[in-house]
C-alpha cells in the first residue's frame, strides 16, 4: 500500500456519530451549569460517552477495549475541543488508558490495574496521571489512584496517600489540584530506562491530546466569530463585511489549515513509531497552540466589547485554549525539543524525509 | 492512513534520483531572465524531455509518465534535493498544461502539449492589464472575430517570462458588449506574430523578468481559443486554482530552502545573533514541513477521487509568507555581508543564493492574486463571511 494521507470512511463516520452526540449534550448552558457544581463533571454524560465505546478505543481487545489507534481517535479529540467538553475524556482515552496498557503489557502491574482499565472503559475516572511536566492534575479529586513519579520513577499511589490542594484555573471548567505524594505509600512500577520510556511516551500522548483539542477549539472560535460578525451591524451593515475583520479571521483559518495535517501526522507517528514521535508531536503542539492562541486573540477582537464579557460564550473556548496551550509542555519545552533535533549534525533534513526514515514501511491497518 | 511509501514509490524515487544525479548541471545555470540563461534553461527542458521527465503526470503519449500526484510530489522532492534548475516553462507545464489537459480538444493537446514538454515552446502568462490587476474581470484587451480568425487589440502587463518566451496565454474580451467576467475567452498567442510588441520591464533585481505586451491587430486562428468562446473566466479560474493550489509552488522548494537555512544557522550559532533568529529557523523548518504534509493530504484526497475545496485558498498565503520568513532569516544570519551581490565563486560559496531568493520572495505575496485578495477569498468562500 502506498502513501495515503486520508482517513477511512469508518473513521469519518464514527467521528460524525460521536460529534453529533457531543453537540447535543455539551452546550454552553450545560458547560456553565457544571461551573456551579462541586465536581465540575457530568457523570451521566461520561456514561453516555462510554456506551458509545469511546473510552476504551485505544485499549487492546485482550484487555477489554476496541484495540484502535491514535489515528482513529485524533479527530474525536479535535471534536472534544470543538465542543469544549469539560470532562477529561481525551486525556483518559489518549493518555491514561495507553499508560495503563503499557504497564500491563510489560508485566509491570497486576490485577488491580486491569480493574482500573475496566473502570476507565465504563467511563469512571479511577486513575489520574501526574506527569512530571505538569504542575497540576486536572480533576485529580475524581480518581482513586494516581500514576506519578519523578525522573525515571513511575509509581502507583492511592489517592488517600496524596495530599491534593485545590487550585483555581482561569478556565472555570478545569478543576486543578496540586499533588503532594507520600512516597512511603507509593508502589514502584518502573524505573531506569523503562520508566523514562513510559514517561516519554506519556508526554507525547499528552501533548498530542492537547494539540488535537486546540485545533478543534480554534475552529469553534472562528465559527462563532463568523456568526457574530455576520449578525452584528454597524454603519448600517454587518461588521463582517469589513476587510479588516475578514482578514483577522482569515489569518486564523490559515494557521488552522496548516496545523491539522501536522496533528494528524503526529497521531500517526505516535501510533506507528512511538519511539521516534518526539519531533512530530512537538511540531503538532507548537502549530496547534499557535493557531488556537491566535484564534483566541483575534476572535475576542472581532467580538468587540462583547468579547470581553463573562456573558459571551466565547470565553469558554478562549480560556480552554490558554490552558491547554501550556499543558503537557508549553511552547518553550516543545520548541527546545525541535531545536535540539534540528541542530544534530546527523538529523535527516530535507524534502525526502517528511515522513521520517525513508525506509519507513510500517502501516496502520485500515 | 499510511504515511509510508510503497516499494514502487520507493523505486520511482530511486529512479528519479539516479537520473538527476547523472544529468543535473554541475554549475548553476545563469538566471532565466537573461537571454543566455533562458536558452540554457530551455536546453535543460530538452534534457528533461529526452528522459521523459518533463511533466511526469502527463500521459505517456504526451511525453509524460502517467504518474499520480504522490509520484509527482516524490519527483519534486528529488528535483529540489538535487538542486536542479528552476523550470523556465513553469507557466506552461504547471498552469497552462493542466488546463489544456482538462479543457483542450484532442487537436489542441496534440498541437501544444508535446512542444511544451520538449521545451521547444516556452510559455508566458498574459493575465494582467494596466487597469485589470487584482480586478481581473476589468479586462479590456479585445479579440474580435473575423472569419476563422480573432483579431486582438490592447495591452497586457506583468507578463512573466514574456521577454524571451515563444507563446503567451491570457484572457481577452471576445464579446464587445460584455461586462465583467462575461464574454471573455482564453486565447493562446504566438509572441512572434505580426503586431505583437513586447517591452521588457526590469524587476527589482534589475533583470527583465516580465514585460508589457502590446497587441496591434494581431491575428490568431480560432483554433487557439481554449475551452470555447466566452468560457474564459471559468477556464481562468481553473488555472488560478492550479497556480494557487498544488502545482506552482511544490513544497519541496521550501523544504530544501529550510534545510539550507538550518545549515546556515548551524554555521552561525557562535555569532551574536538577533534572538528571534532561533525561533524563526524552527518555524521555517516546521512550516515548510506543514506545507508538505498539507499537500500530501490534498494529493491523497485527489488520488482517491476527491476534489480540492475552498481551503486551498489558504496555501498561497502560507507559502509566500514562509518564503519571506526563510529569506529574511537568512539575511539576518548573513548580517552586514548579506547585502553583497556575489560576484566571484568564493563569494557565491560564502553567501549562497540567499540575496536572489530574498528579492524574489518580495513578489510572493503579490503575484497569483495578492495575499489581501486571498484573505477576502478565504473569509468569504471558505468561512462564509458576508460580501456586502
Amino acid at each position: 500500500m502506498g502513501m495515503d494521507f486520508t482517513f477511512t470512511e469508518d473513521q469519518l463516520s464514527f467521528v460524525d456519530a460521536v460529534r453529533g452526540m457531543l453537540s447535543q449534550e455539551v452546550t454552553p448552558e450545560r458547560i456553565r451549569a457544571r461551573w456551579d457544581t462541586d465536581t465540575g463533571v457530568d457523570t451521566e454524560f461520561m456514561t453516555q460517552v462510554a456506551e458509545l465505546g469511546v473510552m476504551g478505543m485505544l485499549i487492546p481487545e485482550t484487555l477489554g477495549g476496541l484495540g484502535l489507534g491514535a489515528t482513529d481517535f485524533v479527530m474525536l479529540a479535535q471534536a472534544c475541543g470543538e465542543m469544549a467538553v469539560p470532562e477529561p475524556i481525551v486525556e483518559q482515552v489518549l493518555v491514561v488508558a495507553p499508560l495503563l496498557t503499557d504497564i500491563l503489557e510489560r508485566g509491570l502491574g497486576g490485577d488491580s490495574l486491569q480493574a482500573m482499565v475496566d473502570d476507565l472503559i465504563s467511563g469512571q475516572m479511577t486513575v489520574a496521571v501526574s506527569h512530571p511536566i505538569n504542575p497540576f492534575i486536572n480533576f485529580g479529586d475524581r480518581s482513586n489512584w494516581v500514576l506519578a513519579g519523578q525522573g525515571e520513577e513511575v509509581c502507583l499511589v492511592a489517592r488517600d496517600a496524596v495530599a491534593l490542594a485545590s487550585k483555581k484555573s482561569v478556565d472555570p471548567s478545569r478543576r486543578l489540584f496540586e499533588a503532594e505524594l507520600d512516597n512511603a505509600n507509593a508502589t514502584p512500577l518502573a524505573s531506569g530506562d523503562v520508566g523514562a520510556d513510559l514517561w516519554r511516551r506519556t508526554l507525547n500522548r499528552g501533548a498530542l491530546a492537547t494539540a488535537a483539542q486546540l485545533v478543534g477549539l480554534a475552529e469553534a472560535m472562528v465559527a462563532q466569530s463568523v456568526r457574530y460578525t455576520s449578525d452584528r451591524a454597524q454603519f448600517g451593515r454587518a461588521i463582517g463585511t469589513n476587510q479588516a475583520v475578514k482578514h483577522l479571521l482569515a489569518d486564523v483559518a490559515v494557521q488552522i489549515e496548516y496545523a491539522k495535517p501536522v496533528v494528524y501526522r503526529a497521531a500517526y507517528t505516535v501510533e506507528v513509531s512511538p519511539s521516534r514521535a518526539d519531533f512530530a508531536v512537538s511540531h503538532a503542539k507548537v502549530a496547534a497552540s499557535r493557531a488556537a492562541l491566535l484564534a483566541a486573540r483575534h476572535c475576542i477582537q472581532v467580538h468587540g466589547a462583547m468579547g470581553y464579557t463573562w456573558e459571551c460564550d466565547l470565553q469558554i473556548w478562549v480560556k480552554r485554549a490558554w490552558a491547554l496551550a501550556r499543558e503537557w509542555g508549553d511552547e518553550g519545552f516543545h520548541k527546545n525539543r525541535i531545536h535540539e533535533w534540528l541542530l544534530q549534525s546527523n538529523a535527516l533534513l530535507g524534502p525526502e524525509f517528511t515522513f521520517g526514515r525513508r525506509t519507513l514501511t510500517d502501516t496502520v491497518a485500515a | 492512513m499510511n504515511l509510508g511509501y510503497s516499494d514502487s514509490q520507493q523505486a520511482f524515487r530511486e529512479e528519479v534520483r539516479d537520473w538527476l544525479k547523472a544529468h543535473v548541471p554541475a554549475q548553476a545555470l545563469p538566471s532565466f531572465d537573461t537571454e543566455e540563461g533562458f536558452e540554457a534553461h530551455r536546453a535543460w527542458e530538452r534534457t528533461l524531455a529526452e528522459g521523459n521527465w518533463g511533466m511526469v503526470t502527463w500521459p505517456e503519449a504526451y511525453g509524460g509518465r502517467g504518474c499520480d500526484l504522490i509520484e509527482w510530489l516524490i519527483f519534486e522532492e528529488e528535483y529540489y534535493r538535487a538542486g536542479a534548475p528552476l523550470r523556465v516553462n513553469q507557466n506552461g507545464i504547471f498552469l497552462l498544461g493542466p488546463t489544456l489537459m482538462e479543457y483542450g480538444t484532442e487537436e489542441q493537446k496534440a498541437r501544444f502539449i508535446p512542444a511544451m514538454a520538449s521545451g521547444d515552446e516556452i510559455w508566458a502568462q498574459a493575465w494582467s492589464e494596466p487597469n485589470a490587476g487584482s480586478d481581473m474581470a476589468a479586462i479590456r484587451c479585445s479579440a474580435t472575430r473575423d472569419g476563422d480568425d480573432f483579431v486582438i487589440n490592447g495591452q497586457k502587463i506583468w507578463s512573466t517570462r514574456a521577454v524571451f518566451a515563444d507563446w503567451g496565454f491570457g484572457l481577452f474580451r471576445t464579446d464587445p458588449d460584455s461586462e465583467r467576467h462575461h464574454g471573455l475567452s482564453k486565447i493562446l498567442v504566438p509572441l512572434n506574430a505580426d503586431g505583437v510588441t513586447v517591452r521588457p520591464i526590469r524587476q527589482l533585481n534589475g533583470l527583465p523578468g516580465f514585460a508589457e505586451i502590446f497587441f496591434d491587430d494581431v491575428r490568431v486562428p480560432a483554433f487557439n481559443v481554449l475551452g470555447g468562446e466566452g468560457e474564459g473566466w471559468r477556464i481562468a479560474m481553473a488555472t488560478a486554482g492550479f497556480e494557487r493550489g498544488l502545482m506552482l509552488r511544490s513544497p519541496a522548494r521550501f523544504q530544501q530552502a529550510a534545510k539550507r537555512l538550518v545549515r546556515l544557522y548551524r554555521e552561525h550559532t557562535q555569532d551574536l545573533l538577533d534572538p528571534s533568529v532561533e525561533d524563526a529557523v524552527l518555524r521555517c523548518y516546521m512550516d515548510a514541513e506543514a506545507y508538505a504534509l498539507s499537500t500530501y493530504q490534498t494529493a491523497s484526497k485527489l488520488v482517491g477521487g476527491g476534489s480540492i475545496g475552498p481551503e486551498a485558498s489558504c496555501n498561497k498565503i502560507f507559502w509566500s509568507e514562509l518564503d519571506l520568513l526563510i529569506h529574511e532569516t537568512a539575511m539576518k544570519l548573513l548580517g552586514a555581508r548579506g547585502e553583497l551581490e556575489p560576484a566571484t565563486p568564493s563569494e557565491l560559496q560564502e553567501l549562497g543564493p540567499w540575496l536572489d531568493g530574498f528579492l524574489f520572495a518580495q513578489s510572493g505575496p503579490i503575484y497569483a492574486g495578492t495575499n489581501e485578495i486571498q484573505r477576502n477569498i478565504i473569509a468569504e468562500r471558505m468561512l462564509g463571511m458576508p460580501r456586502k
